[in-house]
């Protein structure tokens, strides 16, 4: 299949991205740079000096919120994806309405309690809409590591499963944009099997 | 009884367990982790109550945080 082919086909399509970080921001770039439809992201932070480390922002950009920068960012790399963006915080009762109407989610949170809120509410209040998972990616090296698994149609895990991160083992630019491109490439799967 | 546990055969004594019973056995003591059985969630308050049968489908995945 053709790149134009694949970009048109993806092209029908919305992904919804929780959370605008190191996993968000990189996964949507791919997914922008695929072609995709539209993006709805949704986050609450502002961009600090140390975000820049693993996620997909400019030094002229800190302070500002991280969705308003990454709606600037796609932008600039493909103007066709049509990006809705939610300044909140994500929970259980924002969650069914911010991300309604999205082909597939994707999961990308710092924190595993959210994470597993997140997961919760869409398993539960969003019956069918597939559900991509970043869970394991913190440090450097150990490539081998790193897996993608289908737990079922609705449930994908990308990442090793295992570190957690922390001052002793801080997520990096190499490992959660492995961990984040994998998302997107769960994504297009799951999406150019969509009619 | 015998359950495909992540994919894989595993067997256990007895013709039942809890949801509980099958992590306390395997050791699984990590607690941020998202579990399904046949298919449904299994929200952790039910951990207790619910029951795992011979033949049964059981996924588990850990949730770390990093992002």
């Amino acid at each position: 299949m053709r790149f134009s082919e694949i970009e048109s086909h993806l092209h029908k399509f919305r992904a919804g991205i929780a959370g605008a970080g190191g996993l968000g921001s990189n996964c949507a770039v791919a997914l922008a740079r695929s072609g995709i439809g539209s993006l709805v992201i949704a986050d609450f932070d502002v961009i600090e000096p140390a975000n820049l480390n693993r996620q997909y922002y400019f030094t002229d950009q800190t302070g500002r919120l991280k969705t308003d920068a990454l709606k600037e960012n796609i932008a600039r790399i493909n103007p066709s994806v049509k990006v809705i963006t939610h300044n909140i915080k994500l929970d259980e009762k924002n969650i069914p309405d911010v991300f309604a109407g999205c082909d597939v989610i994707v999961e990308a949170f710092d924190r595993n309690d959210m994470k597993e809120m997140l997961i919760e509410t869409i398993l539960s209040e969003m019956p069918g809409i597939p559900v991509v998972i970043g869970s394991g990616l913190a440090g450097f090296g150990n490539n081998e590591t790193i897996r993608s698994r289908k737990i079922d149609d609705t449930l994908y895990v990308c990442g090793d499963e295992s570190t957690t991160a922390g001052d002793d083992l801080p997520p990096m630019a190499p490992r959660v944009g492995i961990v984040a491109n994998m998302q997107a490439n769960t994504v297009i799967d799951i999406l150019m099997n969509k009619k | 009884m015998k359950i495909l546990l992540n994919n894989r055969e595993e067997e256990f004594e007895g013709e039942t367990m809890s949801v509980t019973r099958m992590l306390e056995l395997k050791k699984f003591s990590f607690r941020m982790r998202i579990i399904k059985l046949n298919g449904t969630l299994i929200p952790k308050e039910k951990y207790d109550t619910v029951i795992i049968s011979n033949g049964d489908n059981v996924q588990m995945l850990y949730l770390m945080s990093g992002g």
